[in-house]
């Protein structure tokens, strides 16, 4: 701190703070039951129906720090002890600390044998190289796009090429304080404007400001995102050359927000978190929130946090959700016997997936969203529900640097400092010359 | 900046350690100074030239192709509309803000802390203790502690603000100038006592007899800090002036827990800015030319400096 740091540790400690900052971030997981289909594979070597080989040890990295890792740590115990030949070693990284550690990880021979990723994340690794293409295992597991929602399936596709076997899917729902509706004498939870915005001045009518709106990604940024396409608008245009999110339904969906703010639904100036913290401290009834917080609100005694679809305020479903993904690290140990060890951790993870939902996950094969096992987790129904709404981030490589963009734009409106079309207008110009930027990088 | 301090010490004994030196050959110095030696050129010369190579390319070490570009990652900087230019610029003033802003208090309320903690008085151990504790924080605790303590809507602060009749919120993390002001005292509180201890050490070190001297002469306690106090810890109060200054434009914890970067990017700094570019957009290129010209700046500023204080010292 005291010296002229070069950039290379400056980097490096910035790594790791900005690991405590991105500390909120998603704790996802996701459930499934029944086995699906087995069959194909049947050599050690192939997909990873099973194995045979001698033993070894595999690394598994991910970034599951919250409640989620501890399920995933169940799960990897389990297997441990069902399969001595393979012995799992599990790593959880803050996110943000994540995509330092693993490039650089690979890069130098030293990384995991196997790891999970957000399906936004997948084209940027796949186009720099740190993960390598696993259709076999896709084809030994016998998955095909029908058992899965588009979305989700083809997110896990990088330029024709399958890099990420779909795990879970972790979208957005609205979280209501059960005890401030009852103030209220609210009887159900919104499901459309008029019933959310009469809820509202039934919570303002008893001094209640009931719809926080944060200024951050989390979670204004995924409202925003949910709005905009409840209004038929979308991020990108379909070949991904050009931000578009500052269209008609754009500016509509943030004045909707801003709106809620200048009638008095929602304080000014929310801080990081402040939404979800509030609502749990009866200062906030409703904070569009993501399913990762299920956990968190049913440790609760008091109050009673409800969970339900998002409303629709737009004339069509629109929900942010995203996905895990596993993915196989390219290895510089080219050590046969672990890879096919890692495949057969892929798939047995993906046929013991009960535990997983339990980490409040929606599975991400839709046969698995209706079994009984995930069924009977009836806190997550609302999430499952909204499934076929959910919109994920685009697979194109480095997206998530254009979209950061969008998340300045919102800030900027919410917090009052622009208003939301010119915010939107100025942030999308910049977004599609980086869009355009990255393309001539990754190809 | 440790050179300046080291010549301050008045010189005891050259001759004797003079001959020392010359008993155990010509080499002793240079093989002591070896061990950092090795890690200086290790950890800082080869990596700060590798660096410039880096910001001369269009670099992501995880691509196979690193093309070359020359100096554009520089121009690119100083041309409006490019992707970088307006962010890193607006991050460089937000590194500005804060230094200008905090250097001043954290070289001034240490020195009079340091003042107040050399006069005899009972539990004056407990006070130093008490005024050090919070540098031992980490930055993580104590972002994350201020950002509950400040919360515009539900932090303690504005709370008892309320109480105390303060009617409205007022937004300490969310708007400017308040995100400034919360940065800066907090920075000022978690590592004032570190500059204290400093001037501490150095107040220690100004003999007594320079006291007495000016106690003979019928100097006032301010004619004693002005003529005494002050030209006795120069030395130190420039490394304590530097250090901060070098400290507070390397800032990224702080505000990266606080605010982060709120509102819309006016307080990210050229630091959060620089990660965010070499580490997550994964373009060391970019990265690599913003942390020259940073560093440029941090030069001429330390070099300006030691210019100034130096000449008030020959004067």
């Amino acid at each position: 701190m005291n010296q002229l740091d070069t950039s290379l540790t400056r980097r490096g400690f910035l790594g790791t703070v900005g690991a405590v900052g991105g500390a909120l971030a998603l704790a996802a997981c996701g459930g499934k039951s029944t086995p699906p289909g087995t069959g194909g594979a049947t050599g050690a070597a192939a997909g990873g129906a099973s194995y045979s080989g001698p033993a070894v040890k595999l690394a598994f990295w991910n970034g599951w720090t919250g409640a989620d890792g501890d399920f995933a740590k169940k799960m990897v115990d389990q297997f441990n002890k069902a399969n001595p030949n393979v012995q799992v070693q599990m790593n959880v990284y803050q996110w943000a600390d994540f995509f330092q550690k693993l490039p650089a990880a690979v890069q130098s021979g030293n990384g995991p044998d196997v790891s999970v990723m957000h399906i936004d994340d997948i084209p940027t690794q796949a186009a720099q190289q740190v993960i390598v293409p696993i259709d076999a295992i896709a084809q030994a597991l016998n998955l095909s796009s029908s058992q899965f929602s588009p979305a989700v399936w083809n997110g896990g596709v990088y330029q024709d090429k399958r890099y990420g076997i779909p795990i879970d899917v972790h979208n957005l729902g609205l979280y209501y304080n059960q005890d401030l509706f009852d103030k209220a004498g609210i009887s159900a939870p919104p499901t459309n404007e008029s019933e959310y915005l009469d809820a509202l001045d039934k919570l303002k009518s008893k001094g209640i400001q009931g719809s926080w709106v944060s200024p951050f990604q989390f979670t204004g940024g995924f409202m925003f995102q949910s709005l905009l396409w409840q209004f038929g608008g979308d991020l990108y245009d379909s070949d991904n050359t050009k931000a578009t999110w500052d269209s008609d339904a754009g500016v509509k969906a943030l004045q909707w927000m801003v709106d809620l703010i200048n009638k008095g639904y929602s304080p000014k100036n929310v801080g990081q978190d402040a939404d979800y913290l509030a609502l749990k401290n009866s200062k906030n009834a409703m904070n569009w929130q993501g399913i990762w917080q299920v956990n968190d609100v049913n440790k609760l005694t008091t109050p009673k946090i409800g969970l339900a679809p998002l409303p629709k305020i737009g004339p069509q479903g629109g929900v942010w959700g995203n996905s895990h993904q596993f993915v196989l690290p390219r290895n510089g140990s080219n050590d046969s016997n672990k890879q096919s060890a890692a495949r057969y951790f892929i798939h047995w993870f993906t046929q013991n997936e009960a535990e997983w939902a339990q980490s409040a996950k929606v599975p991400a094969e839709t046969s698995l969203q209706s079994s009984p096992d995930f069924t009977k987790l009836t806190d997550l129904k609302p999430f499952a529900e909204e499934v076929p709404d959910v919109h994920f981030p685009p697979a194109v490589a480095g997206i998530g640097d254009a979209t950061a963009k969008l998340y300045d734009a919102i800030q900027s409106a919410v917090l009052g400092k622009s208003d939301p079309a010119s915010a939107l207008s100025s942030s999308a110009k910049t977004a599609t010359g980086i869009l355009s930027s990255n393309k001539k990088k990754y190809g | 900046m440790t050179s300046t301090v080291a010549r301050a010490r008045p010189e005891s004994r050259p001759t004797t350690a003079r001959r020392r030196v010359r008993r155990n050959g010509t080499a002793t110095p240079y093989l002591f100074l070896l061990p950092y030696g090795v890690l200086f050129l290790g950890f800082m010369v080869l990596p700060a030239i590798y660096g410039i190579w880096i910001s001369l390319h269009d670099y992501d070490y995880l691509l196979p192709r690193q093309p070359w570009v020359g100096l554009q990652n520089y121009t690119d900087l100083f041309k409006s509309g490019t992707r970088d230019s307006y962010d890193f610029w607006q991050s460089m003033k937000a590194t500005g803000i804060f230094t200008l802003f905090s250097v001043p208090f954290l070289v001034v309320l240490p020195l009079g802390v340091a003042l107040l903690l050399n006069r005899a008085f009972p539990a004056r151990t407990l006070f130093r203790a008490v005024f050090f504790t919070p540098y031992v924080l980490g930055v993580a605790v104590v972002g994350v502690l201020f950002r509950f303590l400040l919360d515009p809507n539900i932090g303690v602060v504005n709370t008892y603000l309320h109480h105390v009749g303060v009617n409205r919120n007022i937004p300490w993390i969310t708007q400017l100038p308040w995100a400034w002001i919360s940065l800066v005292a907090m920075t000022v509180w978690w590592t004032l006592g570190f500059n204290a201890i400093i001037y501490l050490a150095g107040l220690q070190d100004i003999s007594p007899e320079l006291y007495e001297a000016a106690d003979v002469d019928g100097a006032n306690t301010w004619d004693k800090f002005r003529n005494v106090t002050l030209p006795g810890l120069r030395p130190v109060m420039l490394f304590v002036i530097t250090l901060t200054i070098l400290a507070s434009a390397n800032m990224f914890g702080q505000a990266l827990l606080l605010t982060n970067g709120a509102p819309a990017n006016e307080t990210r700094t050229a630091i959060m800015e620089i990660g965010q570019v070499g580490l997550r957009q994964y373009r060391q290129g970019a990265a690599a030319a913003m942390s020259y010209i940073l560093a440029i700046a941090l030069i001429l500023i330390s070099l300006i400096n030691f210019r100034l204080l130096r000449n008030r010292g020959d004067a």
